[in-house]
């Protein structure tokens, strides 16, 4: 950062401490806190700073030692998602994989993988679909099923939409939320269409001894209520050259992940033996997440 | 005397006449005051709780408060319908009255900064929209936009009643060079607002209700119906409980005016309708949802049928010169018309539009007791406010209250305006 710029803020936090006292009063925020760049401009200092503090926090209030990363995204690495609507069964082993992994919310229940079950009949039809049928019962006969969640869009309308910047599509492809920024206006579900983002409507609840240590900043870390959270492709696991949590735990192998520019890659694989496509085509948002009929 | 001498007389008289009045305007500021302690309260146990203590959920992540906010931003760009006639076609029966248009403009713009900040899961962190502490998203980011044009028409309204207020005060002339530019430019600004609030919800091509070019203009023409609603019961009441002469011509003129704006209010949502009913895409769904309900999901239907029906008897009410110039339809045809702006706007506009959701889920909102009682709350805090300033602010166009020495008693006894 330059120097004008560095007083140009100073400046702005003078004017702005009364009301940072006020904030303060409020909640337990700090003046560090309130006056924290946009996570894309903090300084490694601060950075490692923050990390520390999620750090301390979870320690205290899960009694585990954690690690919370900031993996950055690798050079030459584009990730991309196909899932085998042929082969799926609705078993719904992805969502409790995911909600274990991300460390979601009990209670309330918040799941960042939704599966509909749909008519076979009338093929992708989300007007008829049903997301509660019982998954005990599964596949049911006459039916298919078709798990969505973040689509990790090229050109994602909640980005757009997010007045402070608190969402961006990392150089990897990853869509990620900085727990920190977002305000919690919920711009971003209005402009998904894909159902994909949650919010906290109070505090999340996560049992101790379920709690993943296995932190990164931008993804499973817990977060606190009143801010939006979604999947970011198990982005602790991916950026270390691991699968996603549902990847692993698909017991049908339905679901493919891997890098665009690996020409031996599973994904570049579907991509060029399989037809694929992608949902609400008609509107542009190029998701990265192809679905295929591979049977 | 100083101007700031002068200024410092201003505020001090500005505060001796609000804080006096007759029993009915202590039993009016009383009621306010109260209904902001309960709606302070519900506020303070939706913090705690969390957003969980409305009825929003995922499915449907806006609903009553943004409603409101809503309706109360074309309450607030309604201004200009009554500046614009006044000042660009110089009908003197209206110019009397613009600045209580804009005084509701400030009311209704703190309402809605109200209403943002109660739906937003962390009010303390508002700071990140500020530019230089934070990263406002420019220019992508409609909310963004909407944040800058509602600070800017609050600035700009509030800086043209305060510099005309203190100069009729002293009983000077307003400097027209200052003056005119600055009320044409509110011109545009309201049109601007309230443009900007509709492409807030027209950009996002996942909710094809809100998906179609005539949304702007819908919540103009909607405005157009709201907010002078409120002037014409005001002037009514101005008239009668101070010396303010307000000719029945002005208050006609705005009636017929309304009428107008009805018409193309209902014209623009029966093109709407045939579009969605006609071609009868997947999209009519939520069309259905709003006037005949899918399955057993029905709650919102009745409001929409009084919505319209409201909407359409307050256009005939409006439109017969008869019934506009009757004092008793005159004002039933006005509470007709906020609650079917207010029913159309704060409900019909956001719930269906999120219902079903976008992977087809119907979840039936309907708000709970915390969103009734902190938009009870907020309402009041924007009644009290309109209340003080129109206070202060009819003395001083009646020219009773001056700060000046005795050598402008005979200042005018209008807004030099008038």
């Amino acid at each position: 950062m330059n120097a004008p710029d560095t007083t140009r803020r100073d400046f702005l936090c003078t004017l702005a401490g009364c009301a940072a006292a006020l904030a303060g009063a409020c909640g337990d925020v700090t003046h560090t806190e309130f006056f924290r760049s946009h996570f894309k401009e903090l300084t490694p200092e601060d950075l490692d700073g923050i990390l520390k503090k999620i750090e301390r926090e979870c320690e205290t209030k899960y009694g585990k030692d954690v690690d919370v990363k900031n993996t950055p995204a690798r050079e030459g690495v584009q990730f991309a998602y196909a899932l085998d609507i042929s082969r799926c069964v609705g078993c719904r082993r992805c969502v409790y994989a995911c909600v274990a992994e991300n460390n979601q919310s009990r209670d309330p229940v918040v799941q960042w993988i939704r599966v509909l079950e749909m008519d076979k009949e009338k093929g992708i039809d989300f007007e008829h679909a049903n997301p509660y049928y019982d998954a005990e019962t599964v596949p049911r006969p006459g039916h298919t099923y078709l798990p969505v969640a973040c689509q990790h869009c090229e050109n994602p309308p909640c980005v757009k939409t997010c007045p402070v910047g608190a969402t961006w599509k990392e150089p990897d492809g990853i869509v990620v939320i900085d727990y920190d920024w977002c305000i919690g206006c919920r711009c971003c579900m209005s402009a998904c269409p894909y159902g994909a983002r949650r919010f906290n409507w109070k505090e999340p609840s996560l049992p101790a001894d379920e709690m993943n240590p296995n932190l990164h900043v931008l993804g499973n870390r817990p977060r606190p209520k009143g801010v939006v959270e979604k999947c970011t492709w198990c982005v602790h696991r991916v950026r270390d050259g691991r699968y996603p949590a549902c990847v692993e735990v698909c017991p049908v192998g339905a679901r493919k992940f891997g890098n665009l520019l690996d020409p031996s890659s599973e994904i570049r694989y579907v991509l060029d033996k399989k037809r694929v496509f992608v949902l609400k085509n008609e509107l542009a948002t190029h998701p990265r997440f192809y679905y295929f009929y591979g049977l | 005397m100083s101007v700031f001498g002068q200024f410092l007389r201003f505020v001090t008289g500005s505060v001796r006449i609000v804080t006096r009045g007759n029993a009915l305007y202590w039993t009016w500021i009383l009621s306010l005051l109260v209904m902001i302690a309960i709606g302070a309260t519900a506020y303070v146990h939706q913090m705690q709780t969390g957003l969980i203590s409305t009825s929003m959920r995922d499915q449907v992540s806006w609903a009553f408060y943004i409603g409101n906010f809503t309706f109360l931003v074309g309450v607030a760009a309604a201004a200009v319908l009554l500046v614009i006639p006044a000042y660009v076609y110089h009908w003197k029966p209206i110019k009397e009255v613009v600045i209580l248009g804009e005084l509701l403009a400030i009311a209704a713009i703190v309402m809605c900064a109200l209403f943002v900040l109660v739906d937003v899961g962390h009010p303390d962190r508002l700071q990140h929209l500020m530019p230089g502490i934070g990263t406002l998203n420019l220019p992508t980011s409609l909310l963004a936009w909407d944040v800058v044009v509602l600070n800017g028409y609050l600035v700009l309204n509030f800086t043209i009643v305060t510099y005309l207020l203190f100069m009729l005060v002293r009983g000077k002339h307003p400097n027209y060079a200052i003056f005119t530019p600055l009320v044409l430019l509110s011109i545009p600004w309201a049109i601007g607002i309230h443009t900007v609030t509709a492409f807030l919800y027209n950009g996002l091509a996942a909710r094809p209700f809100w998906n179609s070019a005539i949304l702007a203009p819908r919540f103009i023409a909607s405005a157009l119906c709201s907010g002078p609603a409120v002037l014409v019961v005001l002037m009514q009441l101005l008239r009668r409980f101070t010396r303010f002469e307000i000719q029945d011509a002005a208050i006609w003129k705005v009636a017929e005016l309304m009428a107008y704006a009805m018409f193309l209010n209902l014209f623009l949502l029966g093109a709407e309708v045939f579009k969605e009913y006609y071609s009868g895409t997947e999209h009519l769904i939520h069309m259905q949802y709003m006037f005949a309900g899918v399955g057993e999901h029905d709650a919102i239907v009745p409001f929409m049928w009084t919505a319209v029906a409201c909407s359409f008897i307050s256009f005939l009410l409006f439109l017969v010169p008869q019934t506009r110039k009757n004092p008793i339809t005159l004002n039933l045809g006005c509470g007709l018309i906020w609650l079917g702006v207010y029913l159309e706007k704060g409900m019909g506009l956001v719930i269906p539009g999120m219902t079903p959701d976008t992977l087809g889920e119907i979840y039936e909102y309907q708000p709970s007791r915390t969103e009734w009682l902190v938009a009870m709350g907020i309402f009041a805090v924007g009644f009290l406010l309109f209340t003080l300033m129109v206070k202060v602010a009819t003395p001083i166009m009646l020219g009773e209250f001056r700060v000046a020495g005795d050598e402008h008693a005979h200042a005018p006894a209008k807004p030099a305006t008038a």
